[in-house]
């Protein structure tokens, strides 16, 4: 395969938003987690945890509480005090509604065992103390009515199984409500006391209401603690930890539930015989989780996996290994830190690299060298990288996307509402830039933007499913065509890719189709990937399949691109490896050696042949956002190591460290 | 604690109304019951507000309390003696009620039974010192009383009572002024009504509480097995509920209230109901059945009562015909049946129930002879219980007979390994009767579940025991080397002085101890480098540092050691450290050293429970100072080690910044 320069790019200054909610759908086993930034995402968690969906966030709008109803919408609400529902299909916010409560805390959807609800109802609790009821109609959300009005703001919220009553945690008390006539029939007091030193407030974190009446309550004392909502009694009291008890989800069958902590330790707790086959059981504290470095501000509970996310910013996945059948890769521990889409992109004729955050774009230019060196080597830089540009946004919106042309000279980046084009002009070293105005309506907000190689056209995936391709030429442009979606789908499309000669542009949907769009005669080919013509090494691969290992990965790949100059290889990445496929050497089977970090010293050509197979793989760099080839022999990987993203959060609750 | 918990009702009584009997609930018809200025009766239920309001009766007689079980109706109990139902009172409230006790008799307690289900009532009163019981049985309208006679103990006042009811009894139990619960059983059938029967008390626990604590006493029974009592345990600790088991005369558990009580205990649906402090505190309490096992705090088997009686020995490594209830029937009996086979195949007399005959009656030559034989053959299936039944045997006899005393044999069965010391208590016991340093030392080697009481017995004889008797005995040295010759290869350079680094202790009181000790160098040169006991000792010693332990037992048993023993057994001690403290590596040489781990706890515990003695003793003086240097040298090193730990943080941080390249590098990459 031979040497390679690597520019190896640690200066991307990115650090992910803390994780404040997540909601597990069990129905298409898909999760959806909000970021403090209020940015919405989607995993599907049986396609290896793939991000495949992604709302971007905005400044005032602070997610405190997101749930699945009816199967397939997905709610939210925030300190905004707006429930805002997405609409999945084209990748936006469907509408927002203002409930007049203050700011939101919690949002629960009834539950689907509920036999006495004709529709399904949303209720939301809010800063003022009252609990509003909404109804989902399928198109909207109506309000329906409140509840008692709580003298202090509700944070928490629990659906009895049946649907006829609620708990709600509130400040140093939980109230719990007849949905029927909107009244609280009980009031418990929460024990302010926090080891023997009284707090000045008990917040109720979380409430979860099982089917037997019992309502379990974590607060900021560190309790978890059961009642009887029949009573209004204690039941049972757990003190768990030194910190607020931030949160808590119970699994479907109400026989384990799990809480986490401001500590960042996630306990799970499982409904146990008090004997070996007694009938009688209790809740024991099974097992205690410690993924975190942060608050753990939200949990879920799946049927095969407790989930779990904070302030550290992780989305920590641990299967129960008890629930997992098979002993694959599915029973492995996930921690999911950086997002699947791109926030890099690069010029390879100018050697610059586009890094985006939520409201700026930086433009840097890598440095150069003319030393040589053997592998492993650090050559000394005869010219260091230089930050050219910091490019802030206006307004409260996150940046979707971005893209900056091969030639270096556009750069493209767009907004939910807007859509942004510069013109860079490079004289010596000075840069100007230009912006591109007047854009034309319909280029309002751009789910993908992509330029051709030859940075002569502009293909962007707006979010009505609609392709459009603009010519751009000096400092204007034109619109050549828009491809328009097939009629009756308003799907999103994320993805694009275009071929080298710029006759072919290739885009995939959010449901795995890919259409395939020839520029010059403007005509659609569309190839689902069930009957796809693959390719003859596509074939083989698939008859002899991957190698062992290679299927063992846990990790999405989140980039391909090709060898400008020989189309036998394929560059692929994760975040912990990357890896060149070359097509012409044989496939390696399960015998041969898939990973070998040490290079072959005094192995003769011929064993050194026989060994060699397609596969190509580093793990030296990591976590890995983004690498490309950017000539023959050169790459650029853009590392972000874990340790320079903890520098820059908030210090976690000092623990000791010794029993003294 | 309940004190947090929200009431579900609460109501009140008017200004200058007095409650002068607990409310109870009529289960019957969900009310609840109350009676206020001794004659006014109250009946109310949830729905109601204002205890004004609701249903009033006056009677015409004092009320001493209302009872009320589940699946009967109340019971009102007169503080004359008279009992009436509930309805029938309320049919005619003003109905005129009888006196049935005498004058100055005064109801103390009383309790509402179902027996069969018929209600019984029984109430005891008191007249000058003296107490009587009444039963009134509701179906045949008898009422019986009996005298209670106290016993030997005439003067004490009882306290509390409770009962507990069985088919023909009900147990009366009582706590008396002198810290007592007695036990009076009182037949539900009288025999004859109409005499006036007497009835003894017999002591059942002793002393569970103080005699002298006037309040804050109260007893209660949970089921035929368990009481629960409130006081305090001494005169001077805290108060505690204590529940303990009457079957097996031991204390099950307990829990101290430091908040005070008032001597109220209500037992109610598996919970415990006091008073503590200003709050109700419920303790969920459940009885498990009462086994001795469970007594003594072991776990209880899955096994049904009385289905066989194990023997006495079990053989672990052969199924046996009780327990073991995995195998299938027909498994079973296929064993079962090929053992009769291989039983009808053996000799008829085995050579283990030869052995056991052997032991009862021959001389000691020849048991050795017949035990050699028996651990010779050693591959029977029944080896462990043979092994087990033999020293039973041999200890029996050695009991009855004192010139008997097997001491071969019983070394030999115990280097089995399959004895232990609860299979055979009385083992140890002969030794130390008969100061067998040499068993004792085997047994402290091969017994696992030797108590602290022995261990310190041991350790007892093991100090005062004549260097010329020691001289005589044969005890294994394997755990002492012989020090005075010992290979100084791995010594440590000494240092007078540890250079401080940063750190630097305060020059403390014990420098003019230094100086002290200074004057005579030769002194603990000499000290430190001879061993203080023989080695023969040293040996035994060194079988009691090995020896498991828990400090809270051990401690109570060690101030019992003579204060020059303890000291003799320090200075071993210090001398093993300082031994220790000469090896680079902190171990003794030799092939089963006592570690230095060992050493130091017992140094700890032997300062723990002797200090006030050993600091009185001039001789001992020395010693403690070196002691006192010893744990400073070791504050020292820890500080040391604290630092070190904080320099190596530092020098990983370093580290990790040296692997930290910076934010941007060209680097060179060949892939193979």
């Amino acid at each position: 395969m031979g040497e390679f320069k690597v520019h190896r790019v640690r200066f991307f200054n990115y650090v992910p938003s803390g994780i404040r909610c997540v909601a597990y759908n069990n129905q298409s086993n898909r999760l959806a987690v909000s970021r403090t930034d209020g940015t919405v995402e989607v995993y599907n968690l049986s396609a290896n945890y793939f991000q495949e969906k992604f709302f971007p966030g905005h400044e005032s709008r602070a997610t405190e509480a997101l749930c699945w109803a009816e199967g397939q919408r997905l709610f939210s609400a925030g300190l905004n005090g707006e429930i805002m529902e997405y609409d999945l299909q084209a990748l936006n916010i469907k509408y927002a509604v203002d409930v007049f409560g203050g700011p939101i805390w919690s949002m629960a959807v009834s539950p689907s065992g509920s036999q006495l609800l004709v529709s399904k109802q949303l209720l939301v609790g809010c800063e003022d103390g009252s609990v509003k009821l909404f109804q989902i109609t399928p198109d909207k959300i109506q309000f329906e009515r409140n509840f008692d009005r709580q003298k202090s703001r509700i944070l928490s919220l629990s659906w009895h199984p049946s649907g006829t009553h609620v708990a709600a945690g509130s400040i140093d008390y939980i109230s719990v409500f007849d949905v029927k006539s909107g009244s609280a029939i009980h009031k418990m007091i929460v024990d302010r006391q926090h080891m023997g030193v009284s707090k000045r407030k008990c917040i109720v974190w979380g409430v979860a209401f099982l089917s037997d009446g019992t309502v379990i309550s974590v607060d900021s004392a560190g309790k978890v603690q059961f009642w009887d909502s029949a009573t209004g009694t204690l039941v049972k009291s757990h003190l768990i930890a030194n910190a607020d008890v931030q949160s808590i989800a119970v699994a479907e069958q109400e026989d384990s539930f799990v809480v986490g902590t401001a500590e960042g330790t996630v306990f799970h707790f499982q409904l146990v015989p008090v004997t070996s086959n007694s009938s009688e059981k209790q809740w024991v504290r099974t097992k205690p989780f410690q993924h975190h470095t942060h608050d753990v501000r939200t949990v879920a509970h799946s049927p095969t996996a407790l989930i779990s996310g904070g302030t550290d910013t992780h989305l920590v996945i641990r299967p129960l290994m008890e629930k997992v059948e098979v002993k694959n890769y599915d029973a492995a521990l996930r921690k999911i830190t950086f997002p699947h889409r791109r926030l890099i992109s690069c010029s390879k004729k100018r050697q610059l690299l586009l890094f985006q955050f939520a409201h700026h774009l930086e433009l840097w230019r890598l440095g150069s060298t003319v030393a040589t060196g053997k592998n492993g080597d650090t050559l000394p830089l005869s010219k260091n990288a230089d930050h050219l540009l910091h490019l802030k946004t206006k307004g409260p919106e996150n940046i979707i996307c971005s893209c900056i042309s091969l030639c270096g000279s556009w750069i493209a980046y767009s907004t939910v509402s807007r859509f942004f084009l510069y013109r860079l002009n490079y004289e010596h070293d000075n840069i100007s830039l230009k912006r591109v105005s007047k854009m034309p309506p319909f280029l309002r907000c751009a789910l993908q933007i992509l330029f051709s190689e030859d940075s002569t056209k502009l293909f962007v995936a707006s979010n009505q499913g609609a392709l459009h391709i603009v010519q751009l030429s000096g400092g204007s442009f034109k619109h050549l065509h828009a491809f328009q979606p097939q009629s009756g789908t308003v799907e999103a499309m994320c993805l694009l890719a275009v071929s080298s000669d710029g006759n072919w542009l290739a885009a995939s949907g959010t449901s795995a189709g890919v259409h395939v769009y020839n520029v010059k005669q403007l005509k659609v080919f569309e190839y689902s990937i069930p009957d796809k013509q693959y390719t003859d090494w596509s074939r083989t691969v698939q008859k002899q399949g991957f190698h062992h290992l290679w299927l063992q990965r846990d990790t999405p790949i989140t980039h391909i691109s090709f060898h400008p100059k020989r189309p036998m290889h394929i560059l692929l990445h994760d975040a912990y490896m990357f890896c060149i496929i070359d097509k012409s050497l044989p496939l390696p089977n399960d015998k041969t050696l898939l990973y070998n970090p040490f290079p072959p010293t005094n192995e003769s050509d011929v064993v050194r042949r026989r060994t060699a197979h397609a596969f190509k793989i580093s793990k030296i760099y990591k976590p890995l956002l983004f690498m490309d080839l950017l000539d023959e022999r050169t790459l650029v990987a853009v590392e972000r190591p874990l340790d320079d993203i903890i520098a820059q959060l908030p210090p976690p609750i000092k623990k000791k460290k010794f029993g003294t | 604690m309940v004190s947090d918990q929200k009431p579900l009702g609460s109501w009140s009584v008017k200004q200058g109304q007095i409650i002068t009997c607990p409310a109870v609930c009529n289960f019957q018809t969900r009310e609840y019951i109350v009676v206020h200025d001794n004659k006014v009766l109250r009946i109310w239920n949830n729905e109601d507000v204002n205890l004004d309001k609701v249903f009033k009766a006056t009677l015409s007689a004092e009320v001493y309390r209302i009872l009320s079980v589940q699946g009967t109706e109340p019971l009102v109990l007169f503080k004359e003696g008279a009992v009436r139902g509930l309805e029938a009172l309320l049919a005619d409230p003003q109905q005129k009620i009888e006196t049935v006790i005498s004058d100055e008799e005064v109801i103390k307690w009383t309790k509402f039974f179902i027996v069969f289900r018929h209600p019984v009532l029984i109430f005891i009163t008191e007249k000058h010192g003296n107490y009587f019981a009444y039963v009134q049985m509701f179906n045949s309208r008898i009422l019986t009383k009996y005298t209670l006679l106290l016993g030997q103990d005439e003067n004490s006042v009882i306290e509390s009572f409770t009962a507990s009811v069985d088919r023909k009894f009900i147990s009366l139990m009582s706590l008396s002024s002198d810290g007592c619960i007695y036990e009076t059983l009182i037949p539900i059938r009288p025999t004859d009504p109409e005499k006036n029967q007497t009835l003894v008390r017999s002591l059942l626990l002793k002393a569970v509480v103080s005699g002298n604590t006037r309040n804050g006493v109260a007893l209660t029974a949970l089921d035929q097995d368990h009481i629960a009592v409130l006081g305090s345990p001494q005169a001077a600790s805290k108060e505690c509920l204590s529940v303990w088991n009457i079957k097996f005369q031991t204390l099950q558990t307990s829990k101290e209230l430091p908040q005070g009580t008032s001597g109220q205990l209500w037992y109610y649906g598996e919970n415990l109901f006091m008073l503590h402090g200003k709050s109700l505190t419920v303790i969920p309490y459940k009885c498990e059945v009462s086994s001795l096992a469970g007594a003594l705090g072991k776990l209880k088997h899955g096994q049904d009562p009385g289905t066989h009686v194990m023997p006495r020995f079990v053989n672990w490594e052969t199924p046996q015909g009780c327990g073991l209830g995995f195998q299938n029937s027909e498994q079973s009996r296929r064993i079962l049946r090929r053992r009769k086979i291989e039983v009808s195949l053996q000799p008829e007399v085995p050579p283990s129930k030869q052995l056991l005959s052997t032991i009862m009656e021959d001389s000691e030559k020849h048991i050795e002879v017949e035990v050699r034989k028996f651990l010779a053959l050693k591959q029977t299936p029944d080896f462990h219980t043979v092994i087990g039944d033999t020293v039973t045997g041999l200890l029996e006899r050695c009991k009855a007979e004192p010139s008997f005393y097997p001491r071969n044999c019983l070394m030999q069965l115990i280097q089995t390994h399959v004895l232990s010391y609860s299979l055979c208590p009385d083992l140890m016991e002969i030794a130390l009767i008969k100061k067998d340093v040499q068993l004792l030392q085997l047994c402290l080697q091969q017994f696992p579940d030797i108590p602290e009481s022995v261990t310190c017995a041991c350790l007892k004889i093991f100090l005062s025991i004549g260097d010329d008797s020691l001289q005589e005995t044969d005890v294994s040295m394997e755990s002492v080397f012989d020090y005075s010759n010992s290979v100084h290869d791995e010594k440590m350079e000494e240092q007078t002085e540890i250079l401080q680094n940063g750190f630097s202790p305060e020059e403390d009181k014990c420098s003019n101890c230094d100086q002290e000790l200074n004057k005579k160098p030769q002194d603990e040169t000499k000290e430190s480098t001879s061993c203080p006991v023989v080695p023969k000792r040293a040996a035994l010693l060194n079988a009691i540092l090995h020896s498991a332990y828990s400090e809270t037992f051990l401690l109570p048993h060690l101030k019992d050691i003579p204060a020059q023993h303890i000291t003799l057994f320090l200075k071993y001690l210090y001398f093993l450290y300082l031994k220790c403290s000469e090896n680079a590596t902190m171990t003794l040489p030799g092939i089963h050293p006592p570690t230095l781990n060992q050493i130091m706890d017992w140094i700890c515990l032997l300062l723990d429970a002797n200090f006030t003695v050993v600091v009185m003793m001039p001789e001992a003086k020395r010693l403690l100072i070196n002691l006192y240097k010893l744990v400073k040298s070791q504050i020292s090193v820890y500080s040391e080690l604290n630092k070190i730990e904080v320099s190596f943080r530092e020098l990983q941080k370093l580290n990790q910044e040296k692997n930290n390249r910076g934010l941007y590098s060209i680097e060179v990459l060949e892939l193979f």
